[in-house]
C-alpha cells in the first residue's frame, strides 16, 4: 500500500510543478473576479450569479485539468519510458494505476479547495456575510469532487489503452453525454422497442453527471437531501471503482513496447 | 541455482491494422547465467536484446516459455526487490532533482528509511553527481542522465543488475567510469547482465557472451575461450625495411610499417621464418600466437545462417 502512496505523491508533485496547472488556477481566479464584477452589476441577484458562475468555473476548470492531466498519466510514462524503472521494482501494475488515480484526484481536491476559497471570498465580497444556506455550496463542491473522481477514473481507463488525443475525445464526450444523463433516461422512458433498450442501456452506462450537478439548486438556496448525498457518494465510488478495475485489467495485459 | 534462466522464452507481436500479421521479436530462448557472472548480450540493432530484457523485467508479456531470476518467477515482488535495471537511453521524471528521484526509487524498492539518506548521498558521490544532487533532471546532459540511471539501478543493492546499452551516449571518460563500476559490481559478487553492441566493452568486462540476431540466439561462450589462440597461426614482428625473399614461399601475409615488419604465417613455417631472420641478421621484436577477436566471433555468428535454438549454459 505504501507504494501506492509514493506513486500518488509523485503524481501530485508532477502536477504541482506543471506550469499548465498554475495557468488553469490563474484562469479560475480570473473567472471568480469576473463573477464579482457580474454580481455588482446584477441588481439583487448578486449571490445567485456569484454562486452559479463560481461553481461552474470550479467544475469546468477541474474537468479540463482532469482530462488534460489524466490522458497522459499512463501514455506519457510509456512514451518517455519512465515506467520501465518503476515496474522493474517491486511495484505491481495495479499499484501503479491506483497510485496514479489517487495522485490525480488528490491534485483536483487541492485545486478545488483553492478555487472554493476563491468562490467563498467572492460571495463574502458581494453579500458581506455568510448565511445558513451557504452550507449547501459545500455539498455542491463535494458533488463536483465526486464528478472529478469519476472523470479521473475514466481518463485513466482510456489512457490505459488509447492515445492521449483519443482518450481526451472519449473522456470529454462522456462528460458531455453524462451531463445530460437524466434527459437520456427520460428519453429512454418515452421510447419503445429496440430504441428503448439501447437508450436505457446507454443511459445507465454513461456516468450520471447530471445527478451530481446541483449548482442551480444551491444558487437558489434550495436544500440538498441527505439521501441524494448518500446515493451520489455510493454511485461515484462504485462507478470509479469499476472504471479503475477496467483500467487495471487492461494495463495488466499490456505490452510496454 | 542460476541467477537468470530462460526456458523457451519467446515473443511474437501481432501487427497490422487487424493485428493478424505475426512479427517474431524473440524465438525460443534458452539461456542460463550463473550467479556472480558478468554476461554480455551482443547483437546488432533490432536483434532482440531489448525485447529479452523487457521480458525479463516483466514489461512485455511472453508469448511462450518462462523466465526465472534467482530461481523464482520474474513476477514475484521478492525477486524484483533483488534486481536493478537501467533501460536503454533512460529518461526520468525531469521535474525531480537527482536526489528526489533516487529517494522516490528507494521508497519504491523498500529501502529502510533510516538507511535511505545515507545510501542516496553515497550513491550520488559514487556516480559523480554529488554537486548536482539538487538540480532538476531537465537540466542534465545525456551522460549525467546515464549516471543517474546507473545510480537508480544499484541504489538498493540488488543481487542481479540488468543494463541495456549502459555505455550508450557516454564520452570516453564516462565509458571508463561505467566500466569501473561494472568491475566493482563483479568484485562484490553481483550478477551483471548487459546488452551492448560495443564489442571492446564486452571483451574487457564479460565472463561470457551470447550473440543474438533476428530474435535468435546464434552463439554463446566464454570470452577467454572465444579469444583463445587460433590453431596453427603465429604473428612475427621484426625490424627491417623490406620483406626477405624467402618469406614469399612460407605463405606469410606481410605488412610494412616504417622500419617494422609484421607477418602472419602458418605455425608450421615458424622455424623456417626464424632461420631466415637469423640468416639475414634481422632483429626479432615479438613472436606470438594469433588470437581470435570477439569481433570475428560476433561477425561469424551474425553472418551465419539461422540455426535451431539449443539449451545454452
Amino acid at each position: 500500500m505504501s507504494r501506492v502512496v509514493h506513486i500518488a505523491s509523485n503524481t501530485f508533485r508532477e502536477a504541482v510543478r506543471d506550469r499548465v496547472l498554475y495557468n488553469l488556477v490563474a484562469f479560475a481566479v480570473l473567472l471568480s473576479g469576473a463573477a464579482i464584477l457580474v454580481g455588482q452589476i446584477s441588481i439583487d441577484i448578486e449571490r445567485l450569479v456569484v454562486v452559479n458562475l463560481g461553481l461552474t468555473a470550479v467544475s469546468l476548470f477541474g474537468v479540463v485539468i482532469a482530462i488534460f492531466i489524466g490522458i497522459g498519466l499512463v501514455s506519457k510514462e510509456i512514451e518517455k519510458r519512465t515506467l520501465y524503472t518503476v515496474l522493474s521494482r517491486p511495484v505491481r501494475r495495479w499499484e501503479f494505476i491506483v497510485g496514479k488515480f489517487f495522485g490525480l484526484t488528490g491534485t483536483l481536491v487541492v485545486n478545488t479547495v483553492c478555487m472554493a476559497i476563491g468562490v467563498f471570498a467572492a460571495l463574502l465580497y458581494v453579500s458581506h456575510k455568510f448565511q445558513a444556506s451557504d452550507r449547501w455550496i459545500l455539498v455542491a463542491l463535494y458533488f463536483i469532487v465526486l464528478q472529478f473522481l469519476i472523470l479521473c477514473s475514466l481518463t485513466l481507463l482510456f489512457s490505459s489503452f488509447s492515445s492521449p488525443l483519443l482518450s481526451a475525445v472519449f473522456a470529454f464526450s462522456l462528460f458531455v453525454i453524462g451531463s445530460f444523463a437524466e434527459d437520456l433516461r427520460g428519453f429512454a422512458g418515452m421510447s419503445h422497442g429496440l430504441t428503448q433498450g439501447l437508450a436505457t442501456g446507454a443511459a445507465y452506462l454513461v456516468p450520471n453527471f447530471s445527478a451530481l450537478n446541483v449548482i442551480g439548486q444551491v444558487a437558489h438556496e434550495q436544500a440538498i437531501s441527505g439521501r441524494l448525498i448518500a446515493y451520489n457518494t455510493g454511485y461515484a465510488l462504485a462507478y470509479s471503482a469499476m472504471a479503475i478495475c477496467g483500467a487495471v485489467l487492461i494495463f495488466e495485459r499490456r505490452n510496454l513496447k | 541455482m542460476f541467477a537468470i534462466e530462460t526456458i523457451n522464452l519467446e515473443k511474437t507481436y501481432a501487427v497490422g491494422f487487424w493485428r493478424k500479421k505475426p512479427r517474431v521479436a524473440l524465438r525460443p530462448l534458452n539461456l542460463a547465467v550463473e550467479e556472480g557472472e558478468v554476461f554480455g548480450f551482443l547483437g546488432p540493432n533490432g536483434a532482440g536484446k531489448t525485447t529479452t530484457l523487457k521480458l525479463l523485467m516483466g514489461l512485455v508479456l511472453p508469448t511462450g516459455g518462462t523466465a526465472r531470476i534467482l530461481g523464482k518467477s520474474i513476477n514475484e515482488a521478492e525477486v524484483k526487490a533483488q534486481i536493478g535495471f537501467l533501460p536503454e537511453q533512460p529518461y526520468f521524471y525531469d521535474y525531480l532533482t537527482a536526489k528526489e528521484l533516487l529517494e522516490y526509487y528507494a521508497r519504491l524498492s523498500g529501502v529502510e528509511p533510516k538507511e535511505r539518506t545515507g545510501k542516496i548521498d553515497a550513491m550520488l558521490e559514487r556516480v559523480g553527481l554529488k554537486e548536482s544532487a539538487h538540480v532538476q533532471l531537465r537540466k542534465f546532459s545525456k551522460g549525467m542522465l546515464q549516471r543517474v540511471g546507473l545510480a537508480q539501478a544499484i541504489l538498493h543493492d540488488p543481487k542481479v543488475v540488468f543494463l541495456d546499452e549502459p555505455m550508450s551516449g557516454l564520452d570516453p571518460t564516462g565509458r571508463r567510469e561505467v566500466r569501473d563500476l561494472m568491475e566493482e559490481l563483479k568484485q562484490q559478487g553481483k550478477t551483471v547482465f548487459f546488452s551492448t553492441h560495443i564489442l571492446s566493452d564486452a571483451e574487457a568486462l564479460c565472463d561470457r557472451v551470447a550473440v543474438i540476431h533476428r530474435g535468435e540466439l546464434r552463439g554463446i561462450g566464454r570470452v577467454a575461450e572465444l579469444t583463445a589462440s587460433v590453431a596453427g597461426k603465429v604473428e612475427m614482428i621484426w625490424n627491417g625495411n623490406a620483406v626477405p625473399a624467402g618469406f614469399s614461399g612460407l605463405g606469410a601475409e606481410c605488412h610494412i610499417s616504417g622500419d617494422t615488419i609484421r607477418a602472419a604465417l602458418p605455425e608450421a613455417q615458424q622455424e623456417a621464418a626464424l632461420e631466415i631472420l637469423r640468416r639475414e641478421r634481422l632483429r626479432l621484436i615479438s613472436l606470438t600466437p594469433v588470437r581470435s577477436s570477439l569481433e570475428e566471433y560476433y561477425l561469424q555468428k551474425v553472418n551465419s545462417a539461422a540455426k535451431p535454438a539449443g539449451v545454452a549454459q
